[in-house]
């Protein structure tokens, strides 16, 4: 496997077909995998999801990656969560009552207010201050469910849908995103290489 | 705040753009991939493709367009078209769609919407309505507009949503190509009858007919003849819209 090849796992419901397609147009190259030893040996790891937080959850245990993520993540090893991916980082979520997350963010992800239409579908601001990887700008959301504190340790973007929620996070090379980068045409793709040039400094150092 | 959405809509048969009048007299409008990307880089909010002659036989063709796309395309694409199973959407899923739309097959068999939206979750599963106007109601056509199914389109929109769809496109089937604008009533009626997104579709001529969807309770809006002709640009489209106080992705 070479080193700048980005390893995406996968979930077994996600949207791959972009993920891939999005660093190809960085002419990254991409293995999708749901195999423990290739996932650990990534340099470079994107946790791709969609579809609901307990099936997600329960595919990632049945494939052993529950504790290889963690300590992924813990170490700071480049690590990339889109959608999904941003909640199963939390502790649990409201869509699965009762299923424990990978626990590495507090709080719990809930679903928005009923005074909005839900899932929030399109385009919304995201705003954040002082950020490696993330930037201010439109970024594209498919969601239903979201954090609303941000938690402590990690720097954290915001958006407002009926009132403010978590659109990104960052703490050094990890990145997760309530937001699609690979769907948020040239912004997300520059998001995307700021996140591999992040990544590839720590490679170095 | 969330940006109201513009849809250019490629209707697809045998891997070519074509567009009708009232789903008939089709004529060739352009390769999906092309326009496709023209589109984004003209600012689209989303794409849809939907292939209108879907069969068995041009399975293939249809999933070869869809990668062809893919490739191009870095913004949100639905995928529409004789998606009758769960097997269905995953194909198109596979090849690079983020939604997939059914349509007549969830009207003879509804769970197909339950199954999709437990497999792939509701934001990935869009209904398709093509609703016909009769006798003071809006009837539920099927197998590309050419048959009423007897079902109240409203109703239907209602049933989808609590079977787990994720969005609506919601087509007037008597203004569909047509540029006569779109069924606003049929866009008022149905958007306050459901939580979910309602993307408004069939009829548009002008940037006036897609601020009145939006006004109506449209969250998108979707088009085809009057971006593929380059009547309007959809930059110029938004930017009509930003001047009305629609909030918009520039």
């Amino acid at each position: 496997m070479n080193s700048h090849e980005v390893v995406i796992v996968r979930t077994g419901s996600a949207n791959l077909a972009s993920v891939q397609a999005a660093f190809d147009r960085l002419r990254i190259r991409t293995l999708v995998s749901d195999d423990p030893s290739e996932i650990d040996r990534a340099h470079l790891l994107v946790l791709p999801g969609v579809g609901a937080f307990g099936p997600a959850m329960a595919s990632l245990e049945r494939r052993g990656l529950v504790s290889l993520l963690q300590s992924r993540v813990k170490d700071d090893r480049p690590t990339l969560a889109i959608c999904l991916g941003l909640q199963l980082l939390c502790e649990a979520s409201e869509e699965s009552p009762g299923i424990g997350g990978l626990g590495l963010i507090s709080g719990a992800a809930q679903r928005f207010a009923a005074d909005v239409r839900i899932p929030q579908m399109g385009w919304n601001k995201v705003e954040v201050q002082e950020a490696r990887v993330l930037r201010s700008g439109a970024m594209y959301f498919a969601n239903s469910y979201r954090l609303i504190d941000p938690p402590p340790g990690w720097t954290a973007a915001v958006t407002n849908y009926g009132g403010p929620f978590v659109s990104a996070i960052e703490r050094g090379n990890v990145v997760a995103c309530q937001f699609h980068p690979e769907l948020s045409g040239r912004e997300g793709l520059d998001m995307l290489w700021r996140w591999l040039e992040v990544s590839a400094e720590a490679v170095t150092c | 705040m969330l940006s109201r959405r513009i849809i250019p809509c490629l209707d697809v048969r045998d891997g070519r753009v074509v567009k009708g009048v009232n789903f008939a007299g089709l004529r060739d409008a352009g390769d999906p991939a092309e326009l496709a990307a023209r589109y984004e880089s003209e600012g689209a909010d989303e794409l849809a493709l939907l292939d209108v002659s879907a069969t068995t036989d041009n399975r293939a063709t249809a999933l070869d367009c869809v990668r062809a796309v893919r490739r191009t395309l870095g913004i949100p694409l639905t995928v529409g078209g004789g998606v009758r199973s769960v097997d269905d959407a995953l194909r198109l899923l596979d090849a690079g769609a983020d939604k997939i739309a059914v349509n007549s097959a969830a009207v003879s068999r509804p769970e197909l919407i339950a199954e999709c939206a437990a497999r792939f979750g509701a934001q990935c599963v869009v209904v398709a309505i093509d609703a016909r106007h009769m006798e003071g109601a809006w009837r539920v056509m099927v197998r590309s507009g050419s048959n009423a199914s007897g079902r109240d389109a409203v109703q239907w929109a209602v049933h989808s949503q609590s079977l787990g769809a994720g969005e609506i496109l919601l087509t007037s089937w008597d203004r569909d190509g047509t540029r006569s604008g779109y069924d606003l009533d049929l866009i008022r009626s149905v958007a306050s009858a459901v939580s979910i997104p309602v993307i408004a579709s069939g009829g548009a001529a002008g940037p006036e007919d897609l601020l009145r969807a939006v006004q109506c309770g449209a969250e998108a809006v979707l088009a085809a003849s009057i971006f593929h002709d380059r009547q309007f640009q959809i930059s110029e489209v938004k930017e009509f819209l930003r001047q009305h106080q629609v909030e918009v992705r520039l």
